[in-house]
């Protein structure tokens, strides 16, 4: 885009899902140029697929469906002032001081945006059957959870008549019922774990309403059938075992696999981000800037979200640290956040005392009572209760800028969760 | 009588323990007061907001997402269900407008939850 060349954009945003939108609003609100570039057609993200309810409980104090919550927030950008065009694909992120970010789209052809920051807010994609190896051919039927979501829901198709669903993350749930609603019997849902992945209340709604068994502590051996999947030989495990000599068989013409989501990050390594193993994520310091100077990231790019009010709620804070970033604020010394027991990360990785910071984290084992500690070099500085821990949940920790326990001078603030 | 159920109202998913009958109705386990509702309407009165999808009168197999805008009565879902999915919508249609209205007299209405302006808008 040639009348672009030499103009510049305080911040540009990549991905039009939840979290970019949620960005977009506080920054443009903040009197900051806002554009948002997006892949898709159209503006939402993954919340135009999932037509259920249950979104927005928190955010917006009332239960939407996924389409719902995308039209709101796509909505309050706009009138915002965020500039946003769909069917564009960011291609490279580079540049020191001044961002380069690189686009095409069949409308515009390619065309480059000058920004002083960068949002990544690029969501994530499915973990598919090569992730987890499961023996046999190749037969027509077998999905992912999320992609049959998109056909049943965007495009209006049933993939089948029988289906059998592998993982029991919450996307596969919800995909459980939407198939019983649909006039396609599931079969059965096995979980390799010996506990469900997904909500309670997914368990409940989507699973014993339809009186669907859930096999937990099961392993999907083989998927039978060689032009359209036959049935799936499954096997109980115990104590670590597979015990083949108990494997039974179920049929099905459709298998949904739900086995979880992963950040979708390659863009972000061209940027300049380094990786945190734990979350799949870029690693993020105390103004959730990423170690790629100007660049930012929230959503599932980050981290996988269950909650989209959570998304929403990091984004702005990331909208926040935005404004004061570009406002001039130099980076104070940091504290650094690390994961202690029963804790599998913690984001952002670092705080700076005397801010309104937020942390968001995820538990490794699930915890009927716990505490929430926090620890600075062997000394307890914060202590509150928590209920039900689970991992299908992420935890949220509010520090409120008076919080004056953790020393600057001092080490590591390690998070703990301790059951009670 | 003594029964286990997750609330399903909100994503805490509260465990509840229901016991006793119409008189001495009892709920634990619920972290607020939308629990206790849950459970009463749960043995007596059983609902579940439906979303769906309906077919576009457009000429690709296009559709619409939909919500009933309260929760209806368990036993009446098929029934509702096969009432959507008999229907062509046609465009345009707004976000919220009804699709719909008072479904089996029950006040319950069938609602768009997505704006489509045109055929254009869908097939991309
Ligand atoms: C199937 C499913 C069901 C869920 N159910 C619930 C629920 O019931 N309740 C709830 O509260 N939460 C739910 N969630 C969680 C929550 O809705 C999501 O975590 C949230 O919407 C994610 O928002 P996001 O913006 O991070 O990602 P996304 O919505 O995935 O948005 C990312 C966007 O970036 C775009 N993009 C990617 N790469 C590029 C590129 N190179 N250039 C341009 N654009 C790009 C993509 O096209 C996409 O639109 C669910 C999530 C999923 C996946
Ligand atoms: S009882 Fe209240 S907090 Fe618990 S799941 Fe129900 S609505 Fe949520």
């Amino acid at each position: 885009m040639s009348e672009n060349k030499h103009e510049i954009t305080d911040v540009v945003i990549i991905g039009g899902g939840a979290a970019g939108l949620s960005a977009g609003k506080i920054t443009a609100k903040h009197g900051l140029s806002t554009v948002i570039l997006e892949r898709d057609s159209r503006m939402g993200g993954i919340l135009n697929q999932c037509i259920h309810n249950g979104f927005g409980v928190h955010h917006f104090k009332e239960e939407l469906t996924g389409p719902e919550y995308a039209e709101r927030v796509y909505h309050e950008a706009l009138a915002a002032g965020c500039a946003m065009y769909t069917g564009t694909t960011v291609m490279d992120v580079s540049g020191k001081r001044l961002k380069r970010v690189l686009c095409c789209s069949p409308e515009h052809g390619v065309r480059e945006f000058n920004a002083r920051a960068v949002v990544l807010a690029m969501g994530s994609r499915e973990r598919n059957r090569g992730n987890i190896a499961i023996a046999g051919a190749r037969p027509a039927g077998v999905f992912t959870a999320g992609t049959a979501q998109r056909l049943m829901n965007i495009n209006g198709f049933v993939p089948g008549s029988e289906a059998v669903i592998i993982g029991s993350g919450d996307i596969g749930l919800i995909m459980a019922r939407r198939l019983s609603w649909a006039g396609v019997k599931v079969n059965a849902v096995i979980e390799i774990m010996p506990y469900a992945a997904g909500l309670p209340r997914n368990i409940a709604q989507c699973l014993e309403d339809f009186d669907i068994p859930l096999h937990l502590s099961c392993q999907t051996l083989r998927i039978n059938g060689r032009d359209r999947v036959e049935s799936v030989d499954v096997a109980p495990l115990e104590n670590g075992r597979v015990c083949l000599e108990k494997t039974f068989n179920i049929s099905c013409d459709t298998i949904l696999m739900s086995v979880g989501l992963i950040p979708e990050n390659e863009l972000s390594q061209k940027a300049g981000a380094r990786l945190n193993p734990l979350t799949g994520g870029p690693v993020v310091d105390s103004r959730m800037m990423t170690s790629a100077e100007g660049v930012f990231a929230c959503g599932n790019v980050l981290h996988i979200h269950d909650l989209v009010d959570y998304v929403s709620s990091e984004a702005e804070m990331v909208a926040e640290k935005i404004r004061l970033f570009l406002g001039g604020d130099v980076k104070a010394p940091e504290i650094k956040t690390v994961p202690g027991g029963n804790i599998r990360y913690v984001i952002p990785g670092g705080f700076e005392p005397g801010t309104d910071s937020t942390f968001y984290m995820r538990p490794l084992a699930v915890m009927d009572k716990a505490r929430m500690n926090i620890y600075q070099d062997g000394r307890l500085i914060y202590d509150h209760p928590v209920k039900y821990v689970k991992p299908a949940e992420m935890l949220k920790v509010h520090l409120s800028p008076d919080f004056d326990d953790a020393l600057p001078s001092g080490g590591d603030l390690k998070f703990s969760l301790k059951a009670e | 009588m003594e029964e286990q159920r997750i609330c399903i109202l909100c994503p805490a998913g509260c465990h509840l323990k229901i016991s006793g009958g119409k008189d001495d109705f009892k709920v634990e386990g619920n972290r607020c007061p939308r629990g206790a509702q849950y459970a009463y309407d749960e043995i007596h009165d059983p609902r579940r907001t439906v979303t769906a999808v309906a077919m576009t009168d457009a000429h690709c197999s296009c559709c619409c997402p939909v919500k009933s805008d309260s929760p209806v009565p368990k036993a009446m879902i098929n029934e509702l269900l096969e009432l959507i999915y008999a229907s062509e919508v046609k465009l345009p249609v707004r976000c919220g407008q009804i699709m719909i209205e008072n479904f089996n007299n029950t006040n319950i209405n069938v609602i768009f939850t997505r704006t489509i302006n045109s055929t254009k808008e869908l097939m991309s």
